[in-house]
């Protein structure tokens, strides 16, 4: 009888899910490393203000698929992407789409937290300088004081915001590269193995503030880890050599997969 | 027996002894290689080293050593009378007796004869086999020549023989030695160690060695002139010393050659820093793969042109460019054709001196440049900056640390460079401001004071050093405070 209105509200929230609107929508996505092709015509839709994260085993093309978002593979010579991905319905490789706009509404936290050699509040502030987003200090002020709330930093550095942002513990300055990114106030905030370079406590933390996040942004998470994957996440994506095995709301990724390989990974059978 | 083929003895004894020390090495293992500590090549090596280097050391210090032995073994030999002469006029004819020593080996018995009992004249003898000699020579020449000669030959046949002993005693005791458990491996080890240690301390000692010889020079120098005339002297006027005067006239001030160098130093910095570290930036940041790979050693051949070149290019083709543009703006703005920069200017110096530090400037920054992180990177271009504000706001601040340094090591190249500011600086040495008139540097006095014929106790040639050690002071500051620098930027990221 439990079991069965489980399985209900499992039902009842599929449908909730299957309701919200997709943000950007990847359409036989194909990327070039050179003449080495990564990614195989990958169909991944992101809904908005959803947890969606990308799982699979090391080099299954799902950091080049979440690059690809924000245009991040430009800066490397080789690479050539192919297909079509729409944000708000505007394709981002329309040339006259420019990738420094794109990249303010799509922002990015990386693998290895990398603050800038300056202060922490520079740090903050660096994004809505460039885009001028404040006009006075009491703007931007306002600003550092919102994404630092909204990182879950603002109470451990508001007293010493002039210190130098690299003088923090690595899970503080992961938070903060996470406030730098949403100080930019993006639609997307795409994260590759944010929390990979951290130890627990701090994971438990950044996990906790995507949760925080989800209510503001969409987000797009690429992780190794499978409990991390299940804890933060509404939908799932499985990767493997370079092609999208499987994508699907996380419950039914977690516990009655579609895909044979989806379940063996999973159960840590291979990768 | 010759020098080398003593040593080729040595080599040859060395090489026998490494493969007497491999077979032994092969046969005390008894067919089981993996009994013996180290490697049969290692005990070769052992053995060899055991051969060679000492006899190669006894050999060395033999040929250091004996010169001085049977120099004043023939000192003691000549007459009273010459002895008692002193100084410089025995030091003379000693001179003179080695001179004869080594005609009289090129005579025969007859002729020997001849000399010997005086019936032909030692001038005329030596003459015919093109040794010259300067007066007729005296008779206690040919008998000291004489002792000098056997000496001589005594001396190489007991290091001969000695050498060879040392040699072969070496590699039969090291063979000796050789069994299966010994550590032949880390002797030859600690061996390696000494030899990389001998030749940096030689890299050491020689710097030592010179700044002590131009510092005794210096303060030979400051004897004569006081050290505050001439750091706080704004007259450089050497005069000349008249032969054997020692005429103390002249005014030494450093001030108007230090204003010089560092005017024309600024000048290039001026010129190099700008061009050097765009140039860095384009190869570091923006230039593809194919680009920089032709374009990067393009600019580093650059440093490989050998200064004296950029000075004629400075005095041929820079120098009359600038007079003759001058002349021709000078006209079209006042009438007047006449030049307002002259040939030899400081700009003209610091110009060409400026195409010479580009490449160092571009070479070390675009090092620093690309050491810093790519996440640096990928953070501010994934929050929407442009490439120019990326490297304005992120790249260049973390690296300015190390750009500084880099700055300050080109600098104090620029104040040492010698070649360029000699041919296109001038050598008027004077205190003004404008970049158009020639004004000369420390580099240029330097090498005015000490060319021609000089006598080495007039402060007008003495003052060269302290000139020297000046600059040295000045650009080991400038070193040790860039490599300061640039260590401390280098902790950053690691």
């Amino acid at each position: 009888m439990n079991m069965m209105s489980e399985a209900a509200v499992e039902k009842a929230l599929d449908q909730k899910m299957n309701t919200v609107p997709f943000k950007m929508i990847g359409k036989d996505v194909s990327v070039y490393y050179g003449e080495k092709r990564a990614l195989f015509d990958v169909n991944l839709n992101v809904r908005e203000n959803t947890v969606t994260a990308l799982i699979g085993p090391s080099g299954c093309g799902k950091s080049t698929f979440l690059r690809t978002l924000n245009r991040m593979n430009d800066t490397i010579d080789s690479c050539r992407v192919t297909g079509k991905i729409t944000l708000d319905d505007g394709d981002i490789y329309d040339p006259s789409i420019d990738v420094v706009e794109l990249r303010a509404r799509v922002g990015m936290v990386f693998q290895k937290p990398n603050p800038f050699p300056k202060s922490i509040y520079e740090n903050v502030t660096y994004g809505p300088k460039i885009h001028g987003l404040a006009r006075t200090k009491a703007e931007l002020d306002q600003i550092v004081e919102s994404s630092l709330q909204k990182a879950g930093l603002w109470n451990e550095v508001k007293d010493r915001l002039h210190e130098s942002g690299t003088g923090l513990s690595g899970g503080q300055q992961q938070r903060l590269c996470i406030a730098r990114a949403v100080a930019v106030s993006p639609e997307v905030i795409l994260m590759d193995e944010p929390c990979s370079a951290l130890d627990p406590i701090a994971t438990a933390k950044v996990e906790e503030l995507i949760h925080e996040l989800r209510t503001n942004f969409t987000i797009v998470i690429v992780t190794h880890s499978m409990q991390q994957a299940a804890r933060v996440s509404q939908r799932t994506a499985m990767f493997h050599l370079g092609n999208l095995v499987e994508e699907n709301d996380t419950d039914k990724m977690f516990t009655n997969p579609d895909d044979q390989r989806t379940q063996d990974y999973i159960m840590g059978r291979f990768g | 027996m010759s020098t080398s083929l003593i040593f080729l003895i040595v080599l040859i004894v060395g090489l026998a002894a490494y493969f007497a020390g491999r077979a032994r090495a092969t046969a005390s293992s008894n067919g089981k290689l993996s009994v013996l500590h180290s490697l049969p090549g290692y005990h070769g090596v052992y053995v060899a080293i055991w051969a060679v280097l000492p006899a190669a050391a006894v050999l060395a210090l033999w040929l250091l050593v004996s010169p001085f032995f049977v120099e004043s073994a023939v000192r003691n030999s000549l007459p009273e009378d010459v002895r008692n002469q002193g100084g410089a006029t025995t030091e003379l004819m000693l001179g003179q007796v080695m001179q004869v020593a080594s005609g009289l080996k090129l005579l025969n018995a007859e002729e020997l004869g001849a000399v010997t009992s005086g019936s032909s004249s030692l001038r005329d003898a030596l003459a015919a086999k093109g040794v010259p000699m300067a007066n007729a020579g005296e008779a206690y020449m040919v008998t000291s020549a004489q002792k000098y000669n056997t000496m001589q030959d005594a001396s190489r046949w007991m290091m001969s023989a000695v050498v060879l002993i040392i040699a072969i005693a070496g590699a039969v005791f090291a063979v000796r030695g050789i069994n299966a458990p010994f550590r032949a491996r880390n002797r030859v080890e600690r061996v390696m160690l000494g030899a990389l240690l001998l030749a940096s301390s030689i890299a050491i000692l020689t710097t030592v060695g010179i700044v002590g010889s131009m510092l005794s020079e210096a303060i030979r120098f400051f004897q004569s002139v006081s050290p505050s005339t001439f750091f706080f002297g704004t007259v450089w006027d050497p005069r000349f010393s008249a032969a054997g005067s020692g005429g103390t006239e002249g005014q030494f001030g450093l001030l108007p050659l230090l204003a010089g160098t560092l005017y024309i130093a600024f000048v290039a910095m001026l010129f190099a820093v700008p061009v050097g570290l765009f140039a860095a930036i384009y190869m570091a940041e923006y230039a593809k793969p194919a680009v920089r790979g032709i374009a990067k050693p393009l600019l580093e051949i650059l440093a490989g042109i050998p200064t004296i070149v950029y000075g004629f290019f400075a005095l041929v083709t820079v120098g009359p460019f600038l007079r003759d543009m001058s002349a021709q703006l000078n006209g079209l703005v006042t009438g007047n054709y006449v030049n307002f920069i002259q040939a030899q200017s400081v700009l003209t110096a610091g110009l060409v001196m400026g195409i010479m530090l580009i490449p160092f400037v571009s070479s070390l920054s675009d090092d620093i440049i690309t050491q810093v992180p790519r996440s640096l990177r990928d953070g501010s271009l994934g929050l929407g900056a442009t490439r120019s504000e990326t490297i304005k706001r992120v790249i260049l601040p973390a690296a300015l640390p190390g750009i500084v340094g880099a700055l300050l090591l080109t600098a104090s190249r620029a104040v040492g460079e010698t070649m360029i500011v000699v041919l296109a600086a001038g050598v008027a040495a004077r205190m003004q401001l404008n970049p158009f008139e020639a004004m000369t540097t420390v580099t240029v006095k330097i090498v005015n004071q000490l060319t021609g014929d000089l006598e080495f106790n007039s402060p007008q040639t003495l003052v060269a050093f302290a000139l020297g050690i000046t600059l040295f002071a000045i650009t080991l500051c400038l070193n040790i405070y860039a490599l300061y620098i640039v260590r401390k930027y280098r902790e950053q990221y690691e």
